[in-house]
């Protein structure tokens, strides 16, 4: 019995010296950037002379109305691109799961995206969809437009439709991928024992593709709109100034001349942080499938 | 009733139709996949390409002299580049694998807790926290040199990376790691002979992976660089709107990396392994 403590002890001691390294780097760095973070937006920023906690920077971004514009856009970028990504992806699964010839090439390019920068993407959506771009060129050729000022504006436009392509461009193989995964592992037997039953095609997908796919799908939808919902780089490229997305504004704020505008900032990051908070509480509950496989 | 005919896939129409179908869609699907990648690379080596031309009126190897040119100090940014990223990954595997095989191999107490707190740097976004390091960084002076820089990436990574462990080790019987001691091999001839061939791939494949991600960040290193830290990522971003023909240049530059990982370790990438699930942070 004495014996059993001490080894449970021992094991206690080495689990924490496994771990000990890696949270104090999280502890550090994330949680240090957090709390410093919101300590900051709560107005509590001694270096520019600010001592006193309050909300005022909170009660100022969410009665500003250009706060309030960024905050609707970020939600319609992110909630647009990991809808259609989901879609698009179940489809490219689908097409991509059968042994056809070529098959690992084709699925050799189909997975080259996910290593490609969103950066990179980004830049390549913008040559492609700016008014002088490759596709209006074509459509020039093609006589269907006769100036660039013809092309729909796709890019720095109130829609944002620049950056969701570059998202579904980016995100499809990403959750393509895990979709495939998982239909390959599972087999087409189900499907074809739905078929002989008398389902058609759509309600063998519908009712027996659809549910077992459907973890994966959720999983990644995830991680896809909290990435889409929280990233800067693609609509600081990509993006108007006005309304910017949400991440685009808090840096603009933070790296404003005005030191007044800092607690803003921070209360920016915080809204993001808080809204990406939810979401991972989501994930655990939807999902544990990377933590235990 | 009548029962259908056994389906018999080179004779039948409908289902050469759907083959055909099917070809169609693949083909459209990398068509999209590919599409960006067209305009960078054509305008990597154009010279002249005004609108409404669609293809160049004259070609030039101008933008990738000027990439290999020792002035425009892109190489010396792509080795900054690679010795933040080197640096990153070692720090990852270093403190991500013991992390990695205490949450895969262990049930403890607060077990659900360290999961949450690896799991959040992975979804919260960057931006959100590293506003809050940014003066902390200064005051230490870390801030506008690569040692700040690779720190700071270590927040994305590490916690990828330990996830991959986890995913490596709940997959791992420890059982070896016992039969080898009681055949009275020492703890390190354990771990040397028993365990690190068995974790290897996973490592590997974690490690390249993590090395894409810190290859790949931007605005960590913008906020935490404060433009003394020059990567490929902040150099390709100043040339998007300028230059096109150098921006394109940079692109394949910029990728290569990447293609080279996914060839080395696409036989390990099924979407069932947690290495695909970091991935989103590329």
């Amino acid at each position: 019995m004495k014996m059993r403590l001490t080894e449970k002890g021992a094991q206690r001691l080495s689990i924490s010296f496994l771990l000990a390294p890696a949270l104090a780097v999280i502890i550090l760095l994330f949680l240090g950037g957090l709390i410093t973070g919101l300590l900051r937006s709560l107005n509590y920023f001694p270096l520019i002379g600010l001592n006193d906690f309050n909300f005022e920077a909170y009660v100022a971004i969410f009665t500003d109305n250009g706060f309030i514009q960024s905050l609707v856009l970020t939600f319609h970028i992110a909630f647009t691109s990991t809808l259609i990504s989901c879609i698009l992806a179940v489809a490219a699964a689908l097409l991509l799961r059968p042994a056809f010839r070529g098959k690992r090439i084709v699925h050799f390019f189909f997975s080259l995206n996910l290593t490609i920068p969103h950066l990179v993407g980004a830049i390549g959506v913008l040559y492609l969809f700016q008014n002088s771009g490759l596709v209006s060129r074509i459509m020039t050729g093609l006589d269907l437009i006769s100036k660039p000022a013809d092309f729909p504006a796709m890019v720095f436009d109130p829609w944002a439709i620049g950056i969701i392509i570059q998202y579904v461009w980016k995100e499809i193989p990403f959750i393509g991928v895990i979709v495939l995964a998982i239909l390959l592992s599972v087999g087409e037997d189900y499907e074809s024992v739905a078929r002989s039953l008398g389902a058609n095609r759509w309600q063998a997908f519908r009712q027996v593709t659809l549910p077992l796919i459907m973890p994966g799908v959720v999983s990644a939808s995830v991680i896809v709109f909290a990435f889409t919902f929280g990233a800067f780089e693609i609509p600081y490229l990509l993006g108007r100034t006005f309304p910017a997305a949400l991440p685009v504004l808090a840096y603009q704020s933070y790296t404003d001349v005005d030191l007044a505008a800092r607690p803003q900032a921070m209360a920016m990051a915080m809204v993001i942080a808080f809204i990406s908070t939810l979401l991972i509480m989501a994930y655990m509950k939807l999902s544990r499938v990377y933590i235990r496989e | 009733m009548t029962t259908a005919p056994a389906p018999m896939p080179h004779f039948n129409p409908r289902s050469v139709g759907r083959v055909t179908l099917r070809w169609v869609g693949i083909a459209g699907l990398l068509a999209f996949l590919v599409a960006p990648m067209v305009p960078l690379f054509i305008w990597s080596i154009s010279f002249r390409w005004f609108y409404p031309d669609i293809l160049p009126s004259e070609y030039s190897s101008r933008a990738w002299e000027q990439v290999i040119s020792p002035t425009n100090n892109v190489l010396g940014s792509t080795w900054q580049t690679t010795l933040i990223a080197l640096l990153v990954t070692v720090l990852s595997v270093l403190f991500g694998v013991p992390a990695g095989r205490a949450l895969g191999l262990h049930n403890f107490r607060g077990k659900r807790i360290v999961e949450i707190m690896i799991l959040a740097p992975i979804i919260v976004p960057g931006l959100a926290v590293v506003l809050g390091i940014d003066t902390m960084f200064i005051r230490y002076g870390l801030s506008g040199n690569i040692i700040g820089v690779s720190l700071v990436h270590l927040v994305p990574t590490l916690p990828y990376m330990t996830l991959v462990m986890s995913g490596v080790y709940a997959n791992y019987d420890v059982d070896y790691e016992l039969q080898a001691r009681s055949l009275g091999a020492g703890r390190w001839a354990t771990q040397r002979y028993v365990t690190l061939p068995a974790v290897f791939p996973g490592v590997v494949v974690g490690a390249l992976f993590t090395f894409l991600i810190s290859w790949s960040q931007y605005v960590l290193t913008l906020l935490i660089g404060d433009g003394q830290v020059q990567t490929l990522p902040i150099l390709l971003f100043n040339f998007a709107r300028s230059e096109p023909a150098i921006a394109g240049a940079l692109s394949v530059v910029f990728i290569l990396p990447g293609i080279l990982v996914l060839l080395l370790s696409s036989k390990y990438l099924s979407g069932d392994s947690a290495a695909v699930g970091g991935i989103g942070n590329i």
